[in-house]
């Protein structure tokens, strides 16, 4: 793409001049194919196709006008790797590489399509040509993820040609920044990294607190296991981050922003590294942005691999050069954060939403959600569900219609059993309340949080107390030590499950975690503490008949923890093929032809082994 | 070190000596040296007049800091006698095993990076498979690199 490159942006009337030229290089018919390389996908080999694409294009040559493009997660990534074939929103998936040869020729060139390619829908078998007919995205509403898999993240052209940028267009031109905060407060946004604190009221603490420079902050460093929304968004449309940070700059009073991302996430790092330098080219970040008197620049900062630095003041301690410690906040950090100075911190996803809130206004988006959760989360939908991947939906919507109609419901037709929301900080919710309204206040009544979007499903094979161990043990790991409650408490809250899912618990190991979980709650110093109980309180909440077996009757419902079940073989389906007995490091099986063979129960050591080798599944777990 | 000292001022000139930028150096620091040398965190602290035990805490607290250094695989061989006596010094290819807190690719889980690739719905016998590609890929490298 040529044209608007080395061109720097004056003036509003220049941004609108470079759409329209944009605009009218591109037919709305142009032929184009969109390669997802998001994580889940490039872990497919999605890149490869990429090049394939490029080649076959090359090939063509110049008789026809195709692009491919290498776009951001697509969100459905069970199905990867995803190629969507434009104009007409074709929606190929597992495509693998000699397939590329087929769609180039078929598709792109012939505008026939590729049946087997094609998104079959598990309940009814029916085939779905376009995006727009997959039931996993049409009942989605995508605000913050609007152009993910539409546009080349690489470009800011694409960014532009599809109408970035004219947020800050328009808020730089006859907006003021008590407006904007306005319109932010009209739209009833909330804080999208967890908490779900007011955003205008945020911006505005910020705008009149006293103190010179002030700071806006972009929290990247998601770090909640199985949550992967911020990646999403920082790879697949950088531009939005650096446009809502824009606003919020402006809306502030801040003239410097900083963006932290995790050290796992390097392409994240790559990716907003480049439009960062884009946009200083075009002078939409740098000195008098498009010819105001508003500057704004943005440097990024890569996070060193602790998961409390997604904490607000820790992150800020890291910004400075120091171990990622969090403070007691009687002093908000709006008031005095980053340097002593006024610093305004949101999460990447709340970023993604303000130009969009601009564009559209704050009226638009509060039509949208539930009474005091308004807009749309994106949430990543993991687990034992069928389709799993990125989804963003309305506040409001019931977990059932997410895990059933998006997730295509339990996989392997298992049952389900539970799911956990809210990361480490969060609990999990079990089937009685499925028809619960996914918002801020719902799920917190429920003993979970929204957190910031991980929604980890479970089926009938999970053990409750073996998940509560694992956030136990995660946060215990990651707990800075500063605080005594969180240091000390969460050792000993894991040793107790240690002790119970090892066949050792005592009577009384129950309320010995709800008094460790209580004092944690009321007494650690930031929220990773106060909050790191909630796994385990949530799962004695729901499941306390699952710890209660565990403790007295010596027994794993999930038959997950080792020593708490054995191992039988079943003389019915048994075939008396000699395989377990030939596998059993520990000589523990005994049998003969004709016969059903049986395990000598003193001398299994329960490792499994038979259980993964019978070809007849006649090995049970009891 | 004298060479090294050269890369030294150039990431400090690079963030311009501002103290509040030591995460990004000593990063920058680790991506050349593959850890943090111990002579050029002295170093490095002098230069920025911050002290060593600030250094130090910067880098046991972050854990993707590494104060030793590590080769482009690393494993953990047993140098116990037996192991000595047996031939392990011989052992010089290593793999390194570091756990991570989501590498934000669930969707395909369980998911293993090994030297930058993905891979995606990793079982235990396919994670040997892919180690074990990686010495076919070293052997028919060398190989390649012969002819």
């Amino acid at each position: 793409m040529t044209g608007l490159c080395n061109t720097r942006l004056s003036n509003l009337a220049d941004l609108e001049r470079i759409r329209e030229e944009l605009l009218s290089q591109r037919s709305p018919s142009a032929k184009s194919v969109h390669v997802c390389t998001g994580p889940g996908c490039a872990a497919k080999g999605s890149p490869k196709l990429y090049e394939l694409f490029c080649a076959a294009v090359k090939q063509a040559g110049a008789e026809v006008e195709v692009q491919a493009k290498a776009v951001g997660c697509h969100g459905l990534c069970e199905c990867g790797p995803i190629v969507l074939v434009q104009p007409r929103d074709i929606f190929y998936q597992r495509v693998e590489e000699p397939d590329v040869a087929e769609i180039f020729r078929e598709t792109v060139l012939g505008g026939r399509l590729v049946e087997r390619l094609l998104y079959e829908n598990p309940a009814t078998g029916e085939k779905a040509d376009t995006v727009d007919k997959i039931s996993f995205y049409k009942v989605q509403k995508r605000i913050a993820l609007a152009y993910n898999g539409l546009i080349d993240p690489t470009s800011i052209e694409d960014y532009i040609a599809a109408g970035g940028y004219t947020a800050v267009s328009k808020a730089l031109n006859g907006m003021s920044p008590e407006e904007i905060i306005t319109e932010v407060e009209r739209a009833g946004l909330r804080g999208r990294g967890g908490g779900g604190f007011p955003t205008a009221r945020k911006w505005r603490s910020c705008r009149e607190a006293e103190g010179f420079p002030k700071y806006v902050i972009c929290n990247g460093d998601e770090g909640d296991p199985g949550a992967f929304m911020d990646r999403a968004i920082m790879e697949g449309s950088p531009h939005s981050v650096i446009e809502g940070m824009l606003i919020g700059a402006y809306a502030i009073g801040s003239s410097q922003g900083y963006i932290y991302v995790r050290n796992e996430y390097p392409l994240s790092v790559e990716r907003l590294k480049r439009a960062i330098e884009q946009a200083k080219e075009l002078g939409l970040l740098g000195e008098n942005i498009l010819g105001s008197s508003f500057s704004f620049d943005i440097r990024i900062n890569r996070g060193g691999g602790a998961f409390v630095c997604g904490e607000s003041t820790a992150l800020m301690a890291s910004l400075e050069g120091r171990p990622g410690e969090p403070r007691a906040k009687y002093i908000h950090t709006v008031e005095s954060g980053f340097r002593g100075k006024p610093t305004n911190l949101n999460n990447v996803e709340t970023w993604a939403n303000i130009p969009q809130i601009i564009n559209q206004g704050g009226e638009w988006f509060a039509g949208i959600g539930t009474e005091k959760s308004k807009g749309t989360k994106v949430f990543s939908l993991v687990g034992n569900v069928v389709n799993t991947g990125l989804v963003e939906v309305p506040m409001g919507m019931t977990l059932r219609r997410i895990i059933d109609e998006i997730g295509g419901g339990i996989r392997d037709g298992k049952r389900f059993k539970a799911v956990q929301t809210g990361g480490p900080s969060g609990g999990c919710i079990p089937t009685e309340h499925l028809d619960a309204r996914v918002d801020f206040d719902e799920l917190t009544k429920l003993g979970s949080m929204m957190g910031s979007g991980g929604m980890i499903v479970m089926d009938e094979d999970t053990c409750m107390v073996k998940v509560a161990k694992y956030f136990t043990d995660f946060l215990q790991k990651e707990s800075c030590g500063k605080c005594t409650p969180c240091r000390e408490g969460l050792s000993q809250m894991l040793y107790i499950l240690d002790r119970i899912t090892d066949a050792e618990g005592q009577v009384g190991d129950i309320e010995r975690l709800e008094q460790l979980a209580e004092l944690l709650e009321g007494t650690a110093l930031c929220a990773l503490g106060k909050t790191a109980a909630n796994p385990v309180i949530s799962t004695i909440r729901y499941f306390r008949d699952e710890y209660d077996a565990h403790i007295m009757d010596r027994r794993c419902p999930a038959k997950e923890c080792r020593g708490l079940f054995r191992y039988e073989i079943d003389p019915e389906a048994c075939k008396s093929c000699g395989i377990c007995l030939k596998n059993c490091p520990a000589d523990a099986i005994t049998g003969e032809k004709k016969v059903p063979y049986i395990i000598n129960q003193e001398k299994c050591t329960l490792c499994g082994t038979c259980w993964e080798k019978c070809p007849f599944t006649a090995v049970l777990k009891v | 070190m004298a060479q090294d000292r050269e890369l030294l001022e150039h990431i400090v000139e690079r963030y311009d000596g501002d103290t509040g930028m030591l995460i990004p150096m000593m990063q920058d620091l680790q991506s050349e040296c593959g850890y943090l040398p111990a002579e050029h965190l002295r170093y490095l602290g002098g230069r920025l007049k911050v002290p060593m035990s600030r250094l130090y805490a910067v880098a046991t607290f972050y854990s993707s800091f590494r104060l030793a250094p590590k080769g482009a695989h690393e494993v953990t061989l047993c140098m116990g006698t037996v192991c000595y006596l047996k031939g392990a010094p011989s052992i010089s290819e290593t793999i390194s095993l570091q756990v991570v807190n989501c590498m934000g690719a669930c969707a395909v889980a369980p998911v293993m990076l090994v030297d930058g690739k993905y891979y995606e719905s990793v079982t235990p016998a396919s994670a040997l498979e892919i180690l074990y590609g990686l010495a076919t890929d070293k052997a028919t490298a060398e190989k390649e690199a012969e002819i």
